[in-house]
This record gives C-alpha cells, structure tokens and sequence, in this order.
C-alpha cells in the first residue's frame, strides 16, 4: 500500500499497490473454497457490502427539518448515466408520502371535456413510453452562490438523477379527456401533506411531459412518488410532482407558493426573475473530486457528466489549469437530449503538480456552460437556484482534492 | 408547411426527438377511468388563483385571526412571525430585497395576497394539514397581512376583498429572460484563455461539508 501512503490517510480506495507486486495471496480465500449464500438469500437484491459508502447523504444545517429537506446523490460513486433507484436523490416538502396504490387516483380535470378519474390499472390500459431524463433540483449548487463552501462533488452537483422513466405522455391523456379551446396551463398536485402545485404551460405538456409510474425499470419507490409522478424533462426537478393525484387545466397560471415565494430568483436590484424552468447546459468532473483523491502519478481518467434541459450535450472541454487552456474531451454514448452525458478523459499525472480541473459543457443550442463569475455579474449572490457554473477541483501535489473557486 | 420544414420535422423524428406526437390507438372516449362529479371534484379542488377563482364562502379578520394563530402556527413562526429558530420567518424585511441579506416574506416579496390563502389552506399547520376551516384560514390571511403591514387589523379577508389587496411586491417580479449570460452564448475561448488565475475561495477553509462522506478529511 506504499503508493496509497503517498495521498493522505483515510483513502478508502482498494486495490492500489507499487507497480510490479501484484498482491497475490498465499493463501485460497474463504470465498474460493466455501459455499456462498444460496439464489433465495436475497430476494431482492443490495449492492456488495464494499460498497456501503455510496450512499445519499444529508446536510443537516441546510434545512430546519429532514421532512422538508433534501439529499444528495453519491455522484463520485457511480458509473454511466443511470442513477440506482436507491440512491437516486430525494427532496421532499412533507416528508415521504406512502401511498397504497389501491386506494390513489390521478384525477384530471378544468378546461377539459370529460372530467375522469384514474386509477393505476386505468392508467396501465394507456400506451406508455420509455424516456431517459435527467432531474435536477433547482437548488443544485444553490449554496455554492457566495463562494466555495460544500467540500464535495456530492452535496455541490447531487441534487441531481438521471432514469429511465416508463409513463404516459400527458399527451396522450389530454388528448383522451378533449381539451377546451382556452386550456393554456397545467396545474400539477401531489398527495402527500404538502399538496406540492406547480403551473405548467400546455405546451410544455403537451409536447414531452409525462405521467410516470416506472423508474429504471421498476415501479417508482416511494421517494420518488410512488405510485406516480410528472416528469417534466428538462425543467427544474421542483415541477416534477410526485404522488400525482390532480391535474387541473386552466387559462392562467396559479402563482402557487412554489412559484412565488420559492423557485423565483432574486436579482441585486431586488427583482426577481419568475418562471425559470429550465435547468441551462451544466456538467461536472465526478473524479478526481474530493471524495476521489488522485492515487500517486501516472494513468488517469478524468470521469465526468454533462446535461442540458435545452437539448443534447454537443461538446464537453476540460481544463487542467484553471481555464486557461482546454481540450475537448469524447463524450460516452448514449448521448440524449435532457440526459445525463457522460464523458471520460484519460491523462497523465506526474505526481507533483497542482492541478485546478474544470469541465464545460456546450449544448446543442450554442450555449456554453459560464463562470460563477459570469453569473454572479448576471445575477448576483442571492438568486439560490440554477446555479449551473464551471466548477473547480484543485488538485494539490498530494493528490488531494478540493473545491474552490477561482476568478 | 415549406419543403425545408417539412425535411426539418423528419429530420427530428428521425433523430429520435423526445416529443410525444398524438397516439393513434387513443381508447374511445369512456373506455378508461371513472367520470369524476362535481362534488368529487370539489373535495380535491382547493386552488386559489389571484384573480380569487378558487376562494370558498367564509371570511376572517386579524382580531379573529389572532387566537388561530398562537393556537396553530406561533409555536414555530413566533408570536408576531418572527420565526423561531429556523422556521420560516413570516414578517418584516420590506426594502431588504436589495440588500446582501434579502428577507422575503409574504409583505416583502410574495406578489399575491391569494398565495398565502391557498398554501395555508393546503400545507399548513407543518404536519397537520387541512385542519383549518376555510373562516380559520381567512383569518389567518388576515393576521399574516396584518402583520405585514398590508391591512389593518379589522379588514375583513374573505373572497371579493382578498384578490384586491395588493401586495408590496407586486411587480417584482419579470419573466425569465435567459440565457441572460452574454459569454455564454459564444463560441469558447480553448488556449491562453486568461494570463492568471486566482483561487478565491477553498470549501475546506469554510469547513460545514459533513464529516461523513465529505472529501477525504
């Protein structure tokens, strides 16, 4: 472990010997020689118990209580651009509604002809889709306003997943009850105690929204509103209503307390803007990280996601020094419009040297990721949401890695 | 529909574009779901918009709000909304939008008096929702205005008054304009992009990252 000795103590990280040994053991481990459980052991499956540490994680001074509060996907842990149910971020307003799916029904109604309601297997009887989205809470990155704070890719971009979500286009379902001529907005409601509403415009609805009841192949888990939920691909995950249980069509918009009070960004001049739904081109390097050290010098890779609510991710560069140069690096497929894109970038390290590592994600629209500098010029300090800034990772000479920021 | 639309529209269909189109195997209509009554309806309808559409009979007045208030809502927003401990603070902060610490409140910020009518009745108390009476929730309405500093103590709240009162911060707000970065926009710089960079800020310094699980510490 001579090389893990160089980075400092308390790396995890397995694995890592001086080149040459190669750590066979002398002796035939237990599990080479023993029977291991049998396939009615675990019914339902749980990661290896190496791997308890990728798990969602909570800041406890953010909110004033875990009912209404949020926590953060373990970016830096996972691996191509489907979140695990499991560890798939949470942010609730009431705490974690669970709904008997036997006794919830969706009812749609207002400007509609046929006021109905839905039950699970009435929703069943429709022809779902199978979309990849990325969510992203609007705060994602929200305390990182003022200045470096959060020292992590998880509690600084985790407030975002990326599925694959199975539903009914509300297309469709609009088209099943018949529209009336003045219906120009959605108004989206939950069942759980905080009854979460947000107004949609029907355009938006019509065009790729979805009521979703499977994620990742399963249903929905409870945190994620089962048994059913919006998807509302490539607007900011507050619209997203879980547990949907009303959908009201109207002529204007309701000015909810989600889209007054909270979910509108405040500018230096003490306006605000309202309606920001979309979660503009965004990505970043989930290691190295603070969370994943650099292991001594030579081979790397440099593992990160881009995502844009405006489109497909067109380009990702990376900058090893700050900014003040870049290359670009080649994006994973599957590379979908309002998706997590992956991107991975080998290089060298010699071992020594500071390192500040930076991604920029372009969409397929033009836009280029900004600064926090550039935003804060834009908008100030005190806007909380859609911070999608460049972020930086000072890589120091012992392989440490940091957040800051830099102007 | 042009030629070149028409080869722009396959073009996205072809590319995959996530965009529903209508579903041609729609169900006739009746073949699904139950059809909900105006009743059902009623039960579960409880919007409010600012124009008042959604307000219920009843009203409510500070005074009457007062007893409503300590009873249900002091023990966290505090005697005069003043929030205790970290619970939302319901009072003050008008002319502080401006200033490095913004305090929004439903007299500094909130455009819409209606607002505070539809999220008390629908979210509030924390924890006990819907167990206020539609005259409970006017009155409340009322003390929270009254606080604020919108009306006065015996204005009557109820559904023709509460779309009229206007808020401070009506106009506060505007539509959002973005892309509103202009850099961002531009095709990027990729060599000597800047001739110094400096750090300004280190997350380690600030040091609130939860131990657990935050960096390598």
């Amino acid at each position: 472990m001579a090389a893990v000795g160089a980075v400092s103590g308390g790396l995890t990280a397995v694995g890592f010997r001086p080149a040459g040994a190669a750590g066979i053991p002398e002796e035939l481990p237990d599990h080479s020689r023993y029977l291991g459980p049998g396939v009615t052991d675990q019914p339902y499956g749980t990661p290896s118990q190496y791997e308890a540490h990728v798990i969602r994680r909570n800041v406890e001074w953010l909110t004033g209580s875990t009912e209404s509060s949020i926590n953060f996907t373990p970016l830096q842990d996972l691996h191509g651009i489907i979140t695990p149910n499991g560890v798939f971020f949470e942010r609730h307003h009431s705490g974690r509604a669970d709904i008997d799916p036997a006794q919830h029904q969706l009812m749609i109604h207002g400007l509609v002809e046929r006021p109905i309601s839905l039950s699970v297997p009435d929703l069943l009887r429709f022809r779902p889709v199978d979309r990849i989205f990325f969510t992203e809470c609007a705060a994602n990155g929200g305390m990182e306003w003022r200045g470096a704070q959060l020292n992590g890719v998880q509690f600084t971009r985790g407030m975002l997943g990326c599925a694959q979500w199975t539903g009914i286009p509300l297309r469709t379902l609009f088209d099943y009850v018949g529209l009336k001529p003045k219906a120009k907005w959605v108004l989206a409601e939950g069942a759980d105690a905080a009854a979460l509403t947000r107004s949609i415009p029907m355009d938006k609805a019509l065009d790729d929204c979805m009521v979703a009841f499977g994620q990742n192949g399963e249903m929905l888990r409870p945190g994620q509103g089962y048994p059913m939920r919006l998807v509302v691909p490539g607007w900011e995950g507050n619209m997203w209503v879980k547990w949907l249980r009303r959908l009201e069509v109207g002529d204007e918009p309701w000015y909810t307390r989600w889209e007054t009070s909270k979910y509108t960004d405040l500018l230096p001049n003490g306006k605000a803007y309202k309606f920001t739904w979309v979660q503009e081109a965004n990505s970043v390097i989930t290691s190295p990280s603070p969370e994943k050290p650099m292991n001594g010098a030579g081979p790397h890779v440099i593992r990160g996601l881009a995502w844009s609510g405006n489109g497909r991710i067109k380009r990702v560069d990376v900058s090893m020094d700050g900014g003040k140069n870049w290359i670009t690096a080649p994006l994973e497929e599957p590379i979908l419009p309002k998706a997590l894109t992956r991107f991975y970038l080998p290089f060298r390290w010699d071992g020594k040297s500071s390192l500040m590592l930076q991604s920029r994600a372009m969409d397929e629209t033009g836009y280029v990721q900004p600064t926090i500098v550039d935003l804060r010029n834009a908008r100030g300090t005190n806007s909380i949401y859609h911070n999608n800034s460049i972020m930086t990772w000072l890589v120091n000479p012992t392989g440490e890695v940091e957040n800051v920021q830099v102007a | 529909m042009s030629k070149s639309l028409k080869i722009l529209t396959l073009g996205l269909l072809a590319t995959g574009g996530a965009a529903f189109a209508a579903d041609p195997n729609l169900p006739k209509p009746g073949e699904i779901g139950s059809a909900v009554t105006p009743q059902e309806i009623a039960r579960w309808d409880i919007d409010v918009r600012p124009d008042g559409l959604g307000l219920p009979p009843g009203q409510g007045t500070a005074e009457e709000g007062e007893q409503v208030w300590m009873d249900n809502c002091a023990a966290c927003h505090g005697e005069f909304g003043e929030g205790v401990d970290r619970w939302p603070v319901l009072m003050g902060g008008v002319d502080s939008l401006s200033s490095d610490s913004p305090v929004k409140t439903p007299g500094s910020y909130w455009p819409y008096a209606t607002t505070i009518y539809d999220y008390v009745y629908r979210a509030m108390p924390f924890g006990n929702a819907q167990s206020l009476t539609p005259d409970e929730v006017y009155a409340l309405t009322a003390y929270i205005l009254n606080m604020d500093e919108v009306v006065p103590s015996d204005f009557v709240v109820n559904a023709e008054t509460l779309p009229k009162v206007e808020m401070p911060n009506r106009d506060g707000f505007i539509d959002d304009p973005r892309p509103d970065v202009k850099v961002a926009s531009q095709e990027p710089c990729m060599k000597d992009c800047v001739k110094e960079v400096k750090i300004t800020g280190h997350a380690r310094k600030i040091d609130v990252t939860p131990e657990e699980g935050g960096g390598v510490e």
